[in-house]
């Protein structure tokens, strides 16, 4: 066991089938040509309009979606339930809120050239964490590598000590929680309680416009289809079946001489790496980030869109993610009151009822 | 017989009189008639000769009482328009005409005050001889000293005693030879009281004397040697303190999660509730009990626990039951279920904080040394965690449902095939852990804010508690719980409450990793049968 075993059996083609294949290029023609047509090209008192609300409604429950998937990948198919993924999302997001708030250059309140929040902390220069953060290569590197760095690291000291189950999941919260109270503090440089906002542009382009908002969906929607073949290439690989094998019995695997260490760490890694991403493209689209996003319920509940999808298939967190997130958009505008009333009998119907989610809810219809 | 005794008293009572009569007349006229600067000696020596009658024509002075008439230089206390002669104290009548008011600017008023308090410490009373120590120990004027020294001789109170070895010590430095000086600054070194430090380094401003001055440095060393201590004993109280919060949040999880193995993410909504019916009892107190409203804690203590442990019974029999051995869901459930407690708290009080006021005996609190106040809700809340775990330990190591909780816990089909019945068990445990987290809300609502986000603040910390020390381990709680208190606390004291926190957090992550089943875990065997 030298290599890991990425190639399997599976051949890119065959990786779907031929109706999967045609419903994946139908979803990348509605996300690159049928959605942008409707929002830029359609005159914007038509029936058929797609406003910006909802181009960036879309464009965030993307983002989730991509979340979910890479939740799923080590939920549903490791076995390992990680309640501090909102974490590696946000680290993502700041990192490229980094370059965002550089990006404003003198627009902000104070005209100067430091974000305004150092301004308004009397900060005379930047702080290191902030070297470099006017290029745009150096802050999309720092989307991948801060969060799969701190993934690495900490995956794997809890993987080689054995740490698993719910002991796991209750060290990634208090990780979460940790650095949520970390991010809030001033002096952490980041921007404390109001984190980043206010962005003007994006590598010169201003990012409110309706033609950079459509741009950055359909840069998510891309991201998103990419995920899913990736996160269906390696479930479909030897790779993943090794994976689903620790799931269901680790100690076996473990004696017929794999070592569960590396195939752990590696998923876990690669699914922070993705929220990371996710994280990244988030930012722009909402316009904020703040170290609300770390808080250990954001992160229990990217765990609530995958059950609610269904755990161990892809197509259900892309389906959860957007049932859940959908809701609590209506919820929020009609019944704000209610919404957790609504997630809270979510969360405890889910586990109760249906075990497989969503999707398989659907299955078991469809084989019957 | 009868005309012997009222004669013998006559006579004792003249051969007394001189003595009531010594007060020194020419004092009271100077103080009467001279200006200001006579005065102040007429009071010093007023002072001096501690005559009962001075703290009468003192007080009189202070109050505007004292009069003048110019014709025969008598001076006068007049209250009521009745007059009476300031020193014999016989009525003068009538009122004699052209009576002047004795004038007392801020200086004299100064120095009345000082020495009535001088005076006064001859009382027979505690509570008047405390209070005067004390305004003398806030300054006091040289004359004072002898007085100050005469009732050293007679004072027993343990209370009052330091105090007036202070006030000695500070006049002796302001008038006394070397030699006293010095013996001043050793027992200033050795007392208690707050602001030694400040008088002493006072003192090295205007002294000139080397002896004194090494001698006056050395004490500030000795006194900020002990104050450094009490520092630490103030740290060590807090971090007791943080850590029996701990222990009272965590001890209801140990039962729940450490032996029944439920993750009830709803565990600190469980504590809110607690806190919730504590204030309920406390507004119900007030509204139809204002006069034992002291005692609304006796009630409410029985009643958070009563109402948490329903709600948490309620919780097992309709979610949680449905969920055992699958952990990660019952993770989720019941994070679902605290959503919606926490909502449900909101729609019926609103979601701001409410007040929940402290009865009078928690509040104030013991001042050990200068800023270090060990305050009484602390204390209580101490022994009360303690009371809490000394009650479940007997409740589960001597009770029936103790043994019954126990024995399905290390095995499950056999407790059921000698008889037991395990759903009723699981309930009851459950019922039972959450009423201690309702205990720890009440103990909470004493200490920090109430609202609906009062279990989240909570819920982290306590998994962390059960956790670290090691599931299943009631002791293992119990260390973990205080450790970590201390811990905080004493980070807190170098780099702030916030970064303690991160700090104490990673500390656990990495502890957890480096021994995953606890600090104070069971070895061997009992793991796997755990």
């Amino acid at each position: 066991m030298s290599a890991y075993p990425y190639t399997g059996d599976s051949t890119l083609l065959r990786m779907f089938s031929p109706a999967s294949w045609l419903a994946l290029a139908a979803a990348a023609f509605v996300l690159f040509v049928v959605f942008p047509l409707l929002s830029l090209a359609v005159a914007p008192d038509s029936g058929f309009h797609v406003s910006a609300y909802w181009v960036t409604l879309i464009g965030k429950i993307m983002c989730y979606a991509i979340v979910a998937i890479a939740m799923d990948l080590i939920w549903g198919y490791a076995g390992i339930l990680s309640l501090g993924h909102g974490l590696f999302f946000a680290l993502g997001g700041y990192a490229f809120g980094m370059y965002l708030m550089r990006q404003i250059g003198r627009e902000g309140q104070y005209q100067a050239d430091l974000p305004d929040f150092m301004v308004f902390l009397d900060w005379k220069e930047l702080p290191w964490q902030w070297w470099n953060s006017d290029q745009f290569w150096w802050c999309a590197l720092l989307v991948v590598v801060v969060p799969g760095l701190l993934a690495y690291v900490f995956g794997y000291l809890a993987f080689r000590s054995r740490v698993k189950g719910v002991y796991f999941s209750i060290i990634t919260q208090a990780l979460t929680f940790a650095a949520m109270l970390l991010f809030f503090r001033n002096d952490t440089g980041f921007g404390g309680n109001n984190g980043f906002t206010d962005f003007k542009r994006v590598l010169g382009i201003p990012i409110t416009t309706l033609e950079a908002r459509v741009t950055l969906f359909a840069i998510t929607g891309a991201m998103l289809l990419g995920t899913l073949v990736i996160a269906r290439y390696i479930v479909t690989s030897r790779f993943g079946r090794v994976l689903s094998a620790i799931r269901d019995a680790e100690a076996r695997v473990a004696f017929c001489g794999y070592n569960t260490l590396h195939y752990k760490l590696a998923v876990w890694t690669l699914s922070a790496v993705l929220c990371g991403i996710a994280g990244a493209l988030y930012v722009p689209q909402v316009g904020i980030i703040n170290p609300s996003e770390m808080s250990p319920a954001n992160s229990i509940e990217i765990a609530i869109w995958v059950a609610v999808g269904g755990r161990g298939t892809l197509i259900g967190p892309i389906v959860g993610a957007g049932i859940v997130n959908g809701a609590k958009s209506l919820f929020t505008q009609v019944l704000p009151e209610y919404w957790l009333y609504a997630l809270g009998l979510i969360f405890i119907l889910v586990t109760l009822f249906l075990p497989h989610g969503v999707v398989g809810l659907l299955r078991g219809k469809a084989s019957r | 017989m009868h005309k012997l005794t009222s004669l013998l008293l006559f006579v004792a009572g003249m051969a007394i009189a001189p003595a009531g009569l010594a007060l020194d007349s020419a004092a009271v006229t100077k103080l009467g008639f001279g200006d200001n600067e006579e005065k102040i000696e007429a009071i010093a020596a007023l002072v001096a000769e501690a005559d009962p009658r001075a703290v009468v024509i003192l007080e009189a002075l202070a109050e505007g009482d004292l009069q003048t008439v110019d014709t025969d230089k008598r001076v006068l206390i007049v209250r009521d328009g009745k007059a009476a002669d300031a020193i014999t104290g016989a009525a003068v009548r009538p009122a004699p005409q052209g009576a002047e008011d004795v004038l007392v600017n801020n200086r004299l008023r100064a120095a009345v005050q000082g020495a009535l308090a001088a005076l006064k410490l001859g009382s027979p009373e505690r509570s008047v001889r405390l209070a005067s120590a004390r305004e003398l120990a806030g300054g006091a004027d040289e004359a004072a000293l002898p007085l100050v020294q005469k009732a050293l001789e007679k004072e027993q109170d343990p209370e009052i005693r330091p105090v007036l070895e202070q006030v000695a010590a500070i006049l002796q430095l302001k008038t006394g030879t070397r030699e006293s000086k010095i013996d001043a600054i050793r027992k200033l070194a050795d007392s208690s009281a707050p602001n030694t430090r400040s008088i002493l380094q006072s003192l090295l401003e205007s002294e000139k004397d080397e002896d004194v001055r090494l001698e006056v440095e050395k004490a500030t060393r000795e006194i900020g040697g002990r104050a450094a201590w009490y520092q630490r004993a103030g740290l060590a109280f807090a971090g007791i303190s943080l850590g029996s919060v701990l222990l009272l949040a965590a001890l209801g999880l140990a039962i729940t999660y450490g032996l029944m193995g439920v993750i009830n993410m709803a565990h600190g909504e469980l504590i809110m509730i607690g806190a919730y019916a504590t204030y309920v009892v406390q507004n119900l107190f007030r509204a139809y009990a204002p006069g034992a409203f002291d005692w609304y804690l006796a009630a409410a203590v029985p009643i958070a626990f009563c109402v948490s442990g329903m709600v948490g019974m309620i919780l097992e029999r309709t979610v949680i039951r449905w969920l055992y051995g699958r952990p990660l869901e019952t993770l989720l459930a019941t994070w679902g279920i605290s959503l919606m407690l926490i909502q449900g708290v909101r729609t019926l009080f609103g979601a701001q904080n409410v007040q929940v006021i402290n009865p009078a005996f928690m509040s104030g609190g013991i001042e050990v040394f200068t800023d270090v106040v060990l305050p009484w809700s602390r204390i209580v809340i101490i022994a009360f965690a303690f009371a809490v775990l000394a009650g479940m330990w007997l409740l589960l190591a001597k009770t029936r449902l103790g043994l019954f909780v126990r024995g399905v816990t290390q095995n499950r089909s056999m407790a059921a095939c000698v008889g037991v019945r395990t759903t009723r068990v699981d309930t009851w445990a459950f019922g039972l852990g959450s009423g201690i987290a309702g205990l720890a809300g009440c103990a909470l609502s004493q200490i920090g804010n109430v609202g609906p986000d009062l279990g989240q603040a909570y819920i982290v910390d306590s998994f962390m508690v059960v956790v670290f020390g090691g599931v299943g381990q009631l002791a293992g709680t119990v260390y973990a719980s205080l450790i970590l208190g201390l811990i905080n606390k004493l980070l807190e004291s170098y780099s702030g409450a916030v970064l303690a926190k991160i700090a104490v957090l990673v500390f656990i992550v990495i502890s957890i990793q480096l021994r995953p089943q606890g600090m104070f875990a069971l070895r061997g065997r009992a793991v796997e049968a755990a």
